[in-house]
């Protein structure tokens, strides 16, 4: 591959090779601001620094021929660098910080005394559309379209404000993991100083949607209220895109069989067979879902139904089909490794790149850049000369990203670990201060 | 080292209050005799086992509190005036007993917290008031404007949790972190990174504290255990421990029994005829889609393994299997890994012990996984297609179901083991493995008889 050379000479026609992987980690990956991130304000000439910090970082790497590296660990930005660069990996995962060196941890752990473990983590959650192929009718496995991905969008908006409203976190940065869903990094120091206690009770906050393939109702309400979180979630993000996108565009009342899974959702026989009897033998018609829907809801909430069971069906129902399915495994405990952002994903060769959480409605996982079409933008703005002061990733659509990634995330992230180590500091002199005076 | 109250009835004092309950939160500087030591501990046991097998018939909260009341009374109070000495010896040699794995400490702390909760809603607000303070717990009730500022919402979450308190009872401010059982099941309003707890929530508090001061102290108590403690009480304490915590867990079935072997060409029989509901599930799905989910994949692996089937039938087995569906090579690199690493073969080489019935029924199978107990994971209709096809019908059938409807799991698989041996199994079923091995004792002799 030429970057300089010829553009003909370098046409550009798989997704993903092993070649243009080395070029992306050579010219196109953010080294610097991965470091800054990882290093949480622990990089800098401050007396409070923890130098040794981002060293006991984990990191994995899948090679080419699915080799596993796991406990990587570098003790600077330049080692990350070439270690990268050298081992040019499929994927790049992060895990916790460890008390020790985790490439070290054997020597730590001679004489049966385990002081290697995990001491801090970022809280995240993973949420694949594979988990959704129950309600989505236009795609299934790892596939996704502009017809589904509105699921993964109220996932970010569904947890977007909770954390940050009911939690109070405010560093979360969400991410498209490259091919079927998406990741949340939640990095306020109290989020990544959770114990895996605690990282669960957040996690089951969030954990509505239950049950394996053998029951049927994957949702039920029984309380005389719904819990304010869940009442904001309902009213602010599913029932509006629940009724506005997936309803016509998964076609939700469009054939029996499809209406048929949502009034199985219905504890009352006499109601679901005078639905389904009005239902059936009805003729095509283009509002179709929207009438069926305001039909059944107009049925389940006329004030002759006072059962206790059908007060929330309606909830019960626009819940199965919008709220956010976690992985909650991933979340649970602090070494669960997730993949890095920036990373590329083999399969579709796009990049792993953040989503903005208050414009999330006008993210296209399908127009994410991919590996060839940067390699593209790189030889082609390799021959204007108007971009000669600016560094190699602006010149992409990859430009766009890593600006919003650093004004939006890293850059008030830094600035808070920049007073958290202050303030703990002048905590500490303070303390050692008065002990002086004593 | 100090204990915590010298526990005298404070006779004539009004103002006195004194809980009942401990926090353990030193060891006591007692004389104890040898034969004492082993008795209070099996008889603290008696009540810890009884709280298990409680929490796995999934007994609700009011019944548990009245289980938890008689468990006490009669067997750590027999003799009035022993009663604190009692439990605190119990509980600091039951710490020794069960410091010494992590699966043992998880049962421990798990038994025990749960006997502390209910001992805690027990006491009079007065003294819950005192224990509360000796946990230094930093709660801070709300003020009159902030309460104001929330209170629809507080009624809100009160009624979402059907709770009969009127909203207007006192609320506390909480960091999240301090109070995880609540923020786990929403049972606590939300705002900026603090739990409003109700005024009778804050048992919450008191346990979770508990909770963590003991799960602390097992860990160094283990570490005690492993650097002196063993090696110095090995002809007097070191003997009884070991045999405490075997005698009463019950076996836990990682070897198959009577180094029973099981072969490749026996599974799909053995399915048949001796393999409980769930894991009979597991099996067929595996067989039809060619493919189990990690839960599914540790649940019906380890069970297998315990029955008997040697680590290269295992692999033969799901090699079989998943490379109809992911092929040979995807099943090499990534499944069979998992195989060998719960025959302890691979990554920290603990030889993983097959799932208790009380671990399974406490699972969340989630989206497209088959683990689980059928008994309490299935809707009606899938267990009643499920059992009939185990070939249980009619009367016997309706018993099963009313025992589901009861959330008595354990009975349930019991009564089907029951239905389809024809014969009685008075033990009651605890462990798939138990179930296998107790069924083929059953066809074995009669097959003997026939033959």
């Amino acid at each position: 591959m030429v970057i300089d050379g010829n553009p003909n000479a370098g046409s550009i026609t798989e997704t993903f090779s092993l070649e243009y992987l080395r070029m992306y980690y050579g010219k196109l990956f953010p080294y610097t601001d991965m470091f800054q991130w990882m290093s949480y304000g622990n990089d800098g000439k401050h007396p409070g620094c923890d130098l040794s910090f981002f060293g006991r970082r984990e990191f994995s790497f899948t090679l080419d021929n699915d080799i596993y590296l796991r406990f990587q660990s570098f003790s600077n930005l330049a080692e990350m660098e070439n270690s990268i660069k050298e081992k040019c990996p499929f994927k790049i995962d992060i895990g916790p910080v460890y008390s020790v060196d985790p490439a070290k941890r054997h020597a730590y752990s001679q004489g049966g005394n385990s002081v290697f473990a995990p001491v801090e983590r970022e809280l995240v959650f993973d949420i694949d559309i594979t988990d959704y192929d129950d309600v989505r009718y236009c795609c299934s496995g790892a596939d996704v379209c502009l017809n589904c991905w509105p699921l993964m969008t109220a996932a970010i908006k569904v947890m977007d404000v909770s954390l940050r409203d009911d939690f109070g976190f405010n560093h979360i940065l969400w991410v498209y993991s490259g091919r079927r869903g998406i990741h949340c990094w939640v990095c306020d120091g109290r989020a990544r100083r959770l114990t895996n206690e605690q990282r669960t009770a957040v996690a089951n906050y969030f954990h509505v949607y239950k049950g394996g393939e053998n029951s049927l109702k994957k949702i039920s309400f029984t309380g005389a209220a719904l819990h304010p979180f869940l009442t904001r979630s309902y009213t602010d993000v599913l029932r509006v895109i629940f009724e506005e996108k997936l309803l016509c565009s998964q076609d939700l009342f469009a054939s029996e069989e499809r209406y048929q899974k949502i009034l199985e959702l219905i504890p009352d026989e006499t109601l679901v067979t005078e639905l389904h009897e009005k239902w059936s033998g009805n003729k095509r018609s283009t509002t179709l879902n929207n009438d069926r829907w305001d039909h059944l809801k107009h049925t389940l909430q006329s004030g002759k139904q006072k059962v206790q069971g059908l007060r929330r069906c309606v909830e019960e129902i626009v819940f199965s089909y919008t709220y956010p399915r976690l992985d909650m495994e991933v979340s649970k405990s602090m070494n669960h490794l997730l993949k890095a952002p920036f990373c590329v994903h083999p399969k579709t060769g796009r990049v792993c790149i953040p989503i903005d959480p208050n414009n999330c409605d006008d993210f296209d996982p399908t127009s994410v850049p991919s590996l060839s079409e940067l390699l593209e933008e790189l030889n082609a703005a390799g021959l204007k000369a108007e971009f000669e002061n600016v560094s190699e990733i602006e010149k992409t659509s990859l430009g766009k990203s890593i600006k919003f990634f650093r004004s939006s995330f890293l850059h008030p992230l830094l600035k808070s670990c920049k007073e958290e180590l202050e303030r703990s500091h002048n905590a500490k002199l303070q303390q050692s201060k008065n002990s002086l005076n004593w | 080292m100090e204990i915590l109250r010298s526990h005298r009835k404070s006779i004539g004092k009004v103002d006195a209050v004194v809980p009942n309950l401990l926090l353990y939160r030193t060891a006591p500087v007692l004389e104890v005799r040898l034969d004492e030591f082993e008795i209070y501990a099996i008889d603290r046991l008696k009540v810890l086992k009884g709280i298990s097998d409680a929490l796995s018939r999934g007994k609700k909260p009011e019944e548990m509190e009245k289980l938890v009341d008689d468990l006490w009374r009669m067997h750590m109070r027999q003799h009035a005036s022993q009663n604190t000495n009692k439990d605190i010896i119990s509980h600091f040699v039951l710490r020794l007993v069960y410091c010494r794995s992590e699966e043992l400490r998880k049962w421990f702390l798990s038994m025990e917290t749960t006997l502390f909760r209910y001992r805690f809603r027990l006491e009079s607000p007065d003294s819950q008031r005192i224990l509360m303070d000796e946990f230094n717990l930093p709660y801070k009730a709300l003020t009159h404007a902030e309460h104001e500022s929330v209170k629809d919402k507080l009624s809100q979450v009160s009624r979402s949790i059907g709770s009969s308190t009127n909203f207007d009872s006192i609320f506390f401010k909480v960091h999240f972190e301090e109070v995880p059982e609540l923020v786990a099941n929403r049972k606590v309003f939300m705002l900026q990174g603090f739990a409003y707890v109700a005024m009778h929530q804050a048992t919450a508090l008191v346990v979770t504290q508990f909770r963590s001061l003991l799960s602390k102290s097992l860990v160094l108590t283990y570490r005690k255990w492993t650097s002196t403690i063993r090696e110095q009480e090995k002809d007097r304490l070191t003997p009884i421990v070991e045999a405490l915590s075997t005698d009463y867990l019950g076996p836990n079935y990682s070897q198959p029994k009577d180094n029973i072997h099981i072969t490749l060409k026996d599974i799909d029989h053995l399915a048949n005829t001796s393999f409980p509901l769930c894991m009979r599930h597991l099996f067929y799905k595996l067989r039809e889609d060619h493919h189990l989910k990690h839960g599914g994949r540790m649940q019906f692996g380890l069970f297998l393994k315990g029955v008997g089937l040697s680590l290269d039938d295992a692999l033969a087995f799901w090699r079989d299997e998943f490379s109809k569906k992911v092929g040979l090579d995807r099943f090499e690199k990534e499944y069979a890994y998992g195989i060998r690493h719960n025959f302890g073969k691979e990554g920290k080489r603990i030889d993983y012990t097959p799932f208790s019935c009380q671990r399974i029924i406490s699972s969340v199978p989630s989206v497209g996984n088959h683990n689980g107990c059928p008994y309490r994971h299935f809707s009606d209709e899938n267990l009643r297609a499920a059992l009939g096809k185990m070939g249980v019908g009619g009367r016997s059938l309706d018993d099963v179901m009313d025992k589901v409807k009861n959330h008595h799991y354990q009975l349930a698989c019991t009564l089907t083991f029951e239905a389809i041996h024809s014969s009685s199994c008075d033990t009651g079923i605890n462990h798939p493995n138990q179930f296998f091995v107790e069924s083929q004792k059953i066809l074995q002799s009669k097959n003997q008889t026939a033959s």
